[in-house]
């Protein structure tokens, strides 16, 4: 080749350092070319490689009895009976949201929905996990939170997949790093499972869905594994623009081909391009894979080599078929209007080797780019110090009881969901059992008459203050979502948000949290089966706060009794159950009043919470109880707000004041549920359970007596005070 | 009673309609790139966004050869059920007056509606009793119902207008809360709200299924 060598400044440019840079000279033998430079970079980059996580992922248990497929593909999967299998997983888009929030969140909903259908599941369920900055301060976080919302919902809703479920929070942590996960479930036979190792010697590689154009190059050593800075609307051209109908097409183009079998392996082409998606089908392959960049379909004729391989177009996938099949492919795809082409083979030299017609014009060792990126330890240190703001006084401390209950339900935090969701399809495929607000987790009945629930959770304060505690406590809350609809957990996916790994104050974080998650996961026989690491989220006000985000799977015998979070009935008996501690340490009402992060949070007894979930999901699935929700964000009196509301039916209740009323009215645990039933019932329930009769569903108004505290406040307040987020959406 | 479901590329709710019409008979789905309608005694244009609801929503879809034959297909007096996308396919394609803009919000908004069954006699609505409620979910960016004044005041005066969003309940700003319309012959009938999601109290209410119930009962009795 005449071309000059890209330099050592080159990688720098690219994100590797330089000690990584001579590395990729000793792989090669000699300094690489622009194509190898490229592929390297984009391998050997936090988002590919997971650098500075491998060690501590591989501390997390990863099998069960449930579990089908386990990390490492494109998303796990886990056996519900009937033939039939889950796969489930979430993924992070938070920076191209950060920079461009429709077309970032989009194409988040459109890359995991890619990695379900890659493995052989039609995708079933979308559920979303967003944080953004104080909404109440911050135009620009409403900006982001109004179009994230707005991309989510019209990728999701083109492509014929409901949103079920999700969670948002506001904190001023993520003003200059919003986040925005997505998770999504699929459905499929499970001896249609499918794997992404190449396989086959002679066998074709062939490209098919979008053309492939200059669209988010770099995108995930530029973007996704640096800090956020100013001039990040620069970055702009690394974000990639979604499809959603391409999609649709691609997505039922690929379950056609893997029905009729004429697919050895599949893989989504997602961060990093047609490098990542080839050369990890190689590496799990075992195999080489020669590629000519001139077959590729492109957008525009006069894209370089390099610019082919790394682009981030979307709405493609690679798959290897034998040669006998090409014909029955492509027509297939031409029946979806789907363009493809042959673009390779399988070899067996263990090489990547990308050509331009016959010219060679990049020659790498598959195991170099896949296998020998460097993997650094952590250096973990506890801060000294707290290294987050204290919010702003939202509620006056000489605010009563009554009027707190009132902020806290109208708080940006706890307020209904209801403007965002209801820009979302949850219905569409048939399967929505129980739609948003409508229970602690979504539901979709399953053709057999039973049911999976899906739950997506994540409390960055919490782990602020704690990580590993904080974290305890996320993972908890999720298996009690499952619990309150009848589900018992079988299998778990995590996204780990944080910041700058190489900053021993974030290793601590990040360390914590994942030995948390493993306590947590391990304890409830919830296995994690895939996830997502996204690192260096923080501009130059620091890091965003810790963000473990947990995505739980569960299921339950008989749809027709899942549970619902609201009263059902006039006359009905309240019970508090489980072993609730409330604390005020770092609770929304502590965050209201503007008090600043505590240094750890109560310790947390994973089996009595464990004990008082199954105890739940019990009374659940033999329809004792006609209601249970769990008590999160608000404690006690918001929870019984939530429920009462839920159902318009008001309640008269009185509870223990340990002490502290305000603490018992609004102080956060993990381990504590609202249920309510006929009185017969929950008599019967107590003989099994630990519970305590707190009142009864009565009249149109909320009345709490705490000790000396009394809270007595009418629906209508409460619903007016609940939709405070409608006005941001008018 | 056969139902033909059509599906275009870029259908979302083609197969809720399957299960939906298979309730009350057989039910298949019809290609958009072909023209036989394998004999069917009734056609749902289904839910979702046809060719990705390029141009407009609809706009497409009706240029398609399979929507040749459902124009024809309707003008012998066969049956003809438009919903969501398919209320916009047929009203691009000329089978039914108006058309569907992006609602007054501009958002695309979900919600259960309550809706009020106006003309009870009709081949979609003749197992709804006079004055009837139905409670059913409606979803999509543009739903709001527009023709001129003089069309609608011959639509109100011909009983064209069959269903109509309860108080509080329009959402999308259509004029004169119109949900659903047929044509002047009373064959072809289309609604933004969508009944197929409205047949099972599981997943939410089983007042849609009346509209399958009215049509196969319109079809069966033809025959007769």
């Amino acid at each position: 080749m005449s071309e000059q060598l890209p330099t050592l400044k080159d990688a720098l440019a690219l994100g590797l350092t330089e000690a990584e840079y001579d590395l990729v000279c000793e792989k090669q033998g000699s300094p690489p070319n622009q194509v190898e430079l490229a592929m390297y970079s984009l391998l050997w980059s936090e988002h590919c490689a997971y650098k500075h996580s491998k060690k501590l992922l591989v501390t997390l248990p990863t099998e069960g009895p449930a579990v089908v497929m386990g990390p490492g593909e494109n998303a796990g999967a886990v056996d519900v009976g009937d033939g039939l299998i889950c796969a489930f997983k979430v993924e992070s888009h938070n920076h191209p949201s950060a920079v461009e929030p429709f077309q970032g969140a989009a194409t988040g909903v459109g890359g995991i929905l890619r990695d379900i259908f890659a493995i052989g599941a039609r995708p079933i369920a979308i559920l979303d996990s967003l944080r953004f900055g104080d909404i109440e301060e911050s135009e620009r976080s409403r900006y982001l939170l109004e179009h994230a919302v707005a991309g989510i919902g019209h990728y999701g809703n083109s492509i014929g997949v409901p949103t079920v479920g999700g969670e948002v929070y506001f904190e001023a942590a993520y003003e200059k790093n919003c986040l925005v996960n997505a998770m999504a479930l699929g459905l499929g036979p499970r001896e249609q499972l499918m794997r992404s190792a190449a396989a086959g010697v002679g066998n074709v590689v062939l490209i098919y869905g979008a053309s492939t154009g200059r669209d988010g190059i770099g995108g995930a050593s530029v973007l996704a594994s640096a800090e956020l800075g100013e001039g990040d609307d620069d970055k702009r051209p690394t974000v990639q623009v979604g499809d959603p109908f391409e999609e649709k097409k691609l997505m039922e183009c690929s379950l056609e081909l893997l029905e009729l079998g004429l697919i050895v392996s599949l893989q989504d082409l997602g961060a990093a391009g047609l490098t990542s998606s080839a050369c990890e089908m190689a590496s799990k392959g075992e195999v080489g894979i020669d590629i000519d960049v001139r077959k590729v379909p492109l957008r525009e004729a006069d894209m370089e080599p390099f610019e082919i391989m790394v682009s981030e177009s979307q709405e493609r996938m690679l798959c290897v078929i034998e040669p006998k099949d090409v014909e029955a492919v492509r027509a297939i795809c031409d029946k979806w209007e789907v363009s493809s082409a042959a673009i390779g083979e399988v070899t067996d030299t263990r090489l990547m080797r990308i050509y331009s017609d016959d010219e060679l014009v990049g020659e790498m060792p598959v195991e170099a780019l896949v296998d020998d990126c460097p993997i650094y330890d952590l250096a973990p240190q506890k801060p000294e110090e707290q290294l987050y703001d204290a919010p702003p006084v939202r509620l006056d401390a000489s605010a009563g009881f009554g009027d707190a209950l009132v902020a806290l339900v109208g708080s940006p935090n706890i307020s209904s969901r209801r403007p965002l969701f209801e820009q979302y399809d949850p219905i569409v495929q048939s399967r929505t059992v129980r739609r948003p607000e409508q229970a602690d987790a979504a539901v979709l009945i399953l053709p057999n008459g039973s049911a999976l629930a899906a739950s997506i959770d994540g409390n960055g304060r919490r782990v602020a203050a704690d990580p590993y505690r904080g974290t305890l406590g996320v993972v908890l809350e999720c298996a009690s979502n499952l619990a309150c609809v009848g589900a018992q957990p079988l299998g778990t996916t995590n996204n780990l948000n944080f910041g700058n790994p190489e900053k021993p104050h974030v290793a601590w974080q990040l360390t914590e949290a994942v030995r948390a998650i493993a306590d947590a996961c391990t304890a409830l026989e919830a296995p994690i089966v895939g996830g997502n690491v996204s690192l260096y989220n923080e501009g130059a006000s620091g890091p965003i706060y810790p963000t473990p985000v947990i995505g739980m799977v569960g299921l339950l015998p008989d749809a027709s009794r899942a549970g619902r979070l609201g009263f059902v009935e006039e006359g009905e008996t309240i019970a508090l159950v489980g072993p609730f501690k409330p604390s005020l340490a770092a609770s929304e009402l502590s965050k209201l009043r503007g008090e600043p992060l505590p240094d750890g949070l109560p310790d947390i007894d994973i089996e009595a919470v464990r004990a008082a979930q199954i105890a739940v999901r019990d009374a659940v699935r033999e329809g004792l109880i006609d209601s249970a929700h769990d008590i999160a964000e608000g404690g006690v009196a918001v929870a019984l707000a939530e429920c009462a509301l839920a159902a318009s039916l008001g309640a008269s209740v009185t509870i223990d004041d340990n002490g502290d009323a305000w603490q018992a009215l609004f102080g956060e645990a993990p381990g504590g549920f609202i249920v309510c039933g006929h009185a017969t019932a929950i008599a019967q329930f107590s003989e099994r359970t630990d519970l305590t009769v707190i009142g009864k569903v009565t009249g149109s108004e909320l009345r709490i007596e705490a000790g000396s505290a009394l809270i007595e406040v009418g629906l209508d307040e409460l619903r007016t005070s609940h939709r405070a987020l409608e006005e941001l959406f008018q | 009673m056969k139902t033909g479901i059509l599906r275009f590329p870029g259908s979302c709710d083609e197969v809720d309609a399957q299960l939906a019409a298979g309730l009350v008979g057989e039910a298949v789905l019809l290609w958009h790139g072909d023209r036989d309608l394998q004999d069917v005694d009734a056609v749902i244009v289904p839910g979702g966004f046809s060719y990705g609801d390029y141009l407009r929503a609809g706009a497409i879809a009706r240029f398609s050869p399979v929507m040749e034959s459902v124009v024809e297909f309707a003008g012998d007096g066969g049956i003809v059920l438009g919903i969501c996308n398919g209320f916009q396919v047929l009203c691009e394609a000329g089978l039914l007056p108006g058309a569907l803009l992006p609602n007054a919000n501009r958002r695309f908004t979900f919600r259960q509606v309550e809706l009020e069954v106006v003309e009870p006699d009709t081949a979609f609505t003749s197992a709804c009793p006079a004055g009837e409620m139905l409670s059913i979910p409606a979803k999509h960016g543009s739903g709001r119902y527009y023709a001129d004044e003089p069309t609608l005041d011959r639509l109100e005066a011909d009983g064209q207008v069959v269903l109509r969003y309860r108080p509080e309940q329009n959402f999308n700003g259509s004029l004169r809360e119109i949900a659903g319309v047929r044509n002047a012959a009373g064959n072809v009938f289309g609604l933004m709200p969508h009944p197929e999601h409205a047949v099972d109290a599981l997943t939410g209410s089983t007042d849609g299924l009346r509209i399958f119930e009215s049509m196969h009962e319109a079809v069966e009795g033809a025959r007769v």
